[in-house]
């Protein structure tokens, strides 16, 4: 399946393959509409099948439609859904031993117009943007649900929304922040970025990229569909035996959470291998750019932990369709042993979300303090630190759940210990503002605001890892305050100030200033006036995930969704902005407006197709501000030979 | 706490320059020591769970040990982020770049020795908060290794040292105890004596639940066949609220019931009466015969009620009738 590496051209003007696509009329290429065909197709046959095979299998007498069916009709969806979009094209045409159409490889890369975006392209530019896209929707959606959750919490007892509905929406609301967030960093700007920060052409597997993302559209949809079924009761983890006793909605849950499981391992894939092997010549892992570092350790843990979660999805489902009994504990399963194989998952997903931020931020505090990044292998320990660390610390989601309690100090001690690695994180900030000259650009205000957010975040974990405090803490609003400072707070305000900050570059558009300012000022106000009261109300005994608390916590109940509310509006701002700047105002920025080193941003906007027309020398790190002889970061146009040189093996180490 | 000593270290070159890390570091000490004193003096009595019962009462100090210990880090780090945006700020017109300091070995040394002596601190802290007040009030699992002191017997009675077991049963939606040494009698309400070891014992019939008495500072999660065993001791009467935290369904946000402490004359009336009432009424008879852990399929069935499907209970099911255990 590999693509030969684009030759280097000889004249660089152009030469490349003439402007594919021309002649044919969008509907009669592969794309959106095909594949959204035969992923219907592909559902009623699925449903059909499986009400073929599993049509004895009932469940429970109290469920009156079959599970297999669905799951079944979810597989063969999104199957169609791949074919549909022409993702085993080539793959067929192999299969049948023909020659692939030149334009297969290089689909997308220099089409024109927006068609492209709707297709499986190969470009990871393209595919970045797909992502930003699809990754504002998702985190709309899941924003909306919290907005409905908000408004159920006016009042001390149910009044909007049932029972059922309430846990549907609360559901819904955390599994779409949790399980497609986990790519609002790394797809947009992870894959866009970063094969152009490392100087490279292209990235190692540009078609398990491209299904990466698409991927997540069927996961998404998967997981709304749920809403349809009365949702799922268990929230976004899924606990069994609960996940085995609800109705139909819970396997909408485990299938797309498995499905965007598959995603995030083939970014982790495509991330890890185009860092090792794609840098420029230069580019050497100490001049790595702080972003690309995160980038690389979060493919890790996507890599080594989603794998895990994959295992316990495919498995519930299993004991909700084929009747085994994994998680039943009077059939010999154990609904520990669901728990385990979540929080081995779930607590490397809560780095998977944190470490994109930290590279993020990493690379706009250097830019904007006008500084070398303090301790840069102090932060990339740091990063390195984290995401090791997180492997070990699981259990202390279960500290009072009854499984291996003389365990608890050890995993006292490493959640401790995750602190010094994140630490680092902040000591690095700390050494990079001393004595700098701060721009109070956008992104910087988000860069901050992540730091202030995170400190408390991360000061209240140390809360949650000591077991007598989380005995009163854990499963509490506490904790529901604690992550979302730290994802929210972090990932998310990371998240706004890679847009800001990187934007121009991607669409040579830049958004309007004044909103993004009134866009920073309300949500980070809003924010906190939000959860805040969040720390005192878990600490009051107000449990997660109840639509009924006691009469005494209703002032501060409405207090929060009032701030939730115009936190919405915060975000609502940006939404104005995004869709005003990029339709009708389209102010143009196509230069180097925050004049940074770093690589991306030698670049032209947009950059061309192939991203570097050489494959550039790296000769500098990408954070020598304040040196006035500073060598460029790169050389972009080497004279002939040096690639070749840097490339060839060195003298003595001949293979053979 | 050693955020401070960053600017410091890296100072010495900058001798024009007002000196910031002494600066910085006379602030710090002046805030942490009143924020630590404001905490310690008046916030910790009003700091929850309360001191109602012993690891109530750890699981408070635990909370206000820790805010100590935070609040000198909270205040360092956005002490230096405050001052950096006042002082450090770009003036306008001001194109320069700051200097170029690629890092400081004095400095990160400084901060990653001080991170892990807070991190070691707050580990042999935590370690002995969990091990003395026997397991803090958390679940323990079937075979806890942190025990209370308490002698076991098959009678509870007032004024000496018997350990009072409580099995505490959770089931879609709702909170059942039963005294096992008030002849395996039930009751939907959480009565307790005041001064006694308490061993609560918890498990579930269906689903996982958490048990949660935050007045008495206990929280265990409630598996099914799992027997989870968590202590303290009431050190005051009066009422205090069972909720469930873990989610269990659709109307988890509805299970709780409450409880209370009481003198431990007072609780052995209860429970006797209790006791004998069930008795005469013929529900102690009808009662699965007591177990440190229940296993739903070989609980008799009572009546109709059972709705079992595949040998795991759907969500209609219950094993009790709504009459049953009678409510006192």
């Amino acid at each position: 399946m590999a693509i030969e590496i684009q030759p280097e051209r000889a004249d660089p003007t152009g030469g490349g393959p003439a402007i594919i696509g021309a002649g044919r009329p969008w509907w009669r290429r592969f794309g959106v509409h095909t594949g959204l065909i035969v992923a219907v197709a592909g559902y009623f046959l699925g449903h059909w099948l499986g009400n073929f095979l599993g049509g004895g299998y009932f469940r429970s007498s109290l469920a009156d439609t079959n599970d297999v069916a669905l799951v079944l009709g979810y597989a063969g969806a999104t199957i169609g859904w791949l074919v549909g979009l022409g993702v085993f094209n080539d793959l067929f045409l192999m299969l049948a031993g023909k020659p692939l159409r030149e334009e297969s490889r290089l689909l997308g890369v220099q089409e024109p117009g927006p068609a492209k975006y709707f297709r499986y392209t190969l470009d990871h530019k393209v595919v970045g943007i797909q992502y930003l896209y699809g990754m504002i929707v998702y985190f709309l959606t899941g924003g909306l649900f919290a907005m409905a959750i908000r408004s159920e919490l006016l009042s001390p007892t149910y009044h909007l929304m049932g029972p059922e509905q309430y846990l549907m929406v609360v559901g819904e609301h955390g599994t779409m922040m949790m399980m497609m967030m986990s790519s609002v960093v790394l797809g947009p700007f992870g894959q866009y970025f970063g094969p152009l920060l490392i100087g490279s052409k292209r990235v190692a597997f540009p078609r398990l990229e491209a299904l990466g993302f698409w991927l997540t559209v069927p996961s998404y949809f998967i997981l709304l569909s749920a809403v349809l079924m009365g949702g799922f009761p268990t929230g976004w983890t899924g606990y069994e035996p609960l996940a085995t006793q609800a109705t139909q909605g819970e396997d909408a849950y485990f299938f797309a959470f498995g499905l965007m499981g598959i995603s995030m391992i083939l970014a982790g894939f495509n991330m890890i291998v185009t860092i090792i092997n794609y840098r420029a010549p230069g580019m050497r892992w100490s001049r790595l750019p702080a972003f690309v570092w995160s980038m690389f350790t979060v493919s890790f843990l996507q890599v080594l932990a989603v794998p895990v979660l994959v295992g316990a999805c495919y498995m519930a489902l299993m004991d909700r369709t084929f009747q085994t009994a994994f998680f039943t504990n009077q059939l010999g399963g154990s609904s520990f042993l669901y728990e385990d194989l979540f929080w081995f998952f779930g607590h490397p997903e809560v780095y998977i979300l944190a470490l994109p931020g930290f590279g993020i931020i990493a690379e706009i505090i250097s830019v904007f303090c006008r500084k070398p990044l303090f301790g840069y292998k102090v932060s990339v320990a740091g990063m390195v630190g984290v995401g090791l660390m997180s492997f070990l610390v699981w259990q202390h989601h279960l500290f009072d759940s009854g499984i291996n309690p003389d365990m608890r100090p050890l995993f006292m001690l490493t959640t401790e210990v995750i602190s010094i690695p994140t630490g680092f994180i902040f000591l690095v900030a700390m050494g990079t503002f001393w004595k700098a000259r701060i721009r109070f650009s956008i992104p910087m205000l988000f860069a901050l605001a992540f730091y202030f957010n995170f400190l408390i975040g991360g000061i209240s974990g140390v809360f949650l890892s000591d077991v007598p405090a989380d005995t009163t803490e854990h499963g509490s609003f506490f904790v529901m305050a604690h992550f979302h400072y730290t994802i929210m707070g972090g990932l998310i305000f990371a998240f706004f100030a890679g847009i800001y900050y990187w934007l121009p570059k991607m669409t040579g558009i830049k958004l309007n200033e004044r909103l993004g300012k009134i866009q920073f000022w309300t949500m980070f106000i809003f924010f906190n006036t939000t959860f805040l009261p969040l720390f005192a109300l878990g600490m009051m005994g107000m449990p997660r995930r109840v639509f009924e608390y006691a009469r005494s916590m209703e002032t501060l109940n409405d207090w929060v969704s009032i701030s939730a509310f115009c936190l919405g509006v915060s975000i609502l701002i940006f939404v104005i902005n995004f869709v005003m700047s990029m339709t009708f105002w389209r102010e143009a920025e196509v230069g180097n407006p925050w004049r940074a080193r770093s690589l991306e941003w030698q670049l032209p906007t947009p950059p061309p197709p192939e991203n570097f027309r050489r494959v550039p020398v790296i000769l500098a790190s990408p954070y020598d501000y304040g040196i006035p002889d500073a060598l460029p970061v790169a050389d972009f146009n080497p004279p002939p030979g040096v690639i070749g040189a840097a490339y060839a093996p060195a003298s003595g180490r001949v293979e053979g | 706490m050693n955020s401070s000593d960053t600017p410091a270290a890296a100072d010495a070159s900058a001798s024009p320059e007002p000196r910031h890390g002494w600066r910085l570091f006379s602030i710090w000490i002046v805030l942490s020591v009143a924020a630590c004193l404001v905490i310690w003096f008046v916030w910790y009595p009003h700091m929850p769970p309360g001191r109602m019962s012993s690891s109530a009462a750890s699981e408070q100090f635990d909370i206000a040990v820790l805010s100590v210990s935070a609040a000198p880090v909270i205040i360092g780090v956005l002490l230096y982020f405050v001052y950096a945006i006042v002082v450090w700020r770009a003036r306008p017109g001001d194109e320069g770049d700051g200097p170029p300091i690629y890092g400081n070995t004095k400095v990160a040394a400084t901060w990653i020795i001080g991170t892990t002596m807070i991190v070691g601190w707050l580990f042999i802290f935590g370690t002995v908060e969990l091990v003395v007040p026997a397991g803090a009030g958390a679940g323990e699992g079937p075979s806890p290794i942190f025990k209370l002191a308490g002698t076991q017997a098959a009678a509870w009675t007032p004024g000496g040292s018997d350990m009072l077991q409580v099995q505490v049963i959770g089931q879609q939606w709702m909170w059942t105890y039963r005294y096992p040494q008030f002849g395996g009698m039930e009751s939907t309400v959480l009565d307790l004596p005041v001064n006694t070891p308490i061993e609560f014992h918890v498990t579930s019939l269906d689903v996982i639940h958490s048990f949660w008495a935050y007045k008495l500072g206990v929280k265990a999660d409630a598996n099914p066949d799992v027997d989870n065993v968590a202590y303290t001791t009431a050190k005051a009467t009066g009422g205090f609220e069972v909720r469930c935290s873990e989610l269990c369904g659709i109307w988890h946000g509805a299970m709780y019931n409450s409880g209370t402490v009481l003198s431990q004359s007072a609780f052995q009336t209860w429970a006797a009466g209790v006791q004998s009432k069930e008795h005469s009424e013929g529900v102690l008879a009808a009662l699965p015969t007591y177990a440190l852990t229940y296993d739903p399929t070989v609980i008799p069935q009572l009546g109709k009620n059972i709705v079992q499907v595949d040998g795991i209970t759907g969500a209609a099911g219950y094993y009790y009738g709504s009459g049953d255990p009678v409510t006192p």
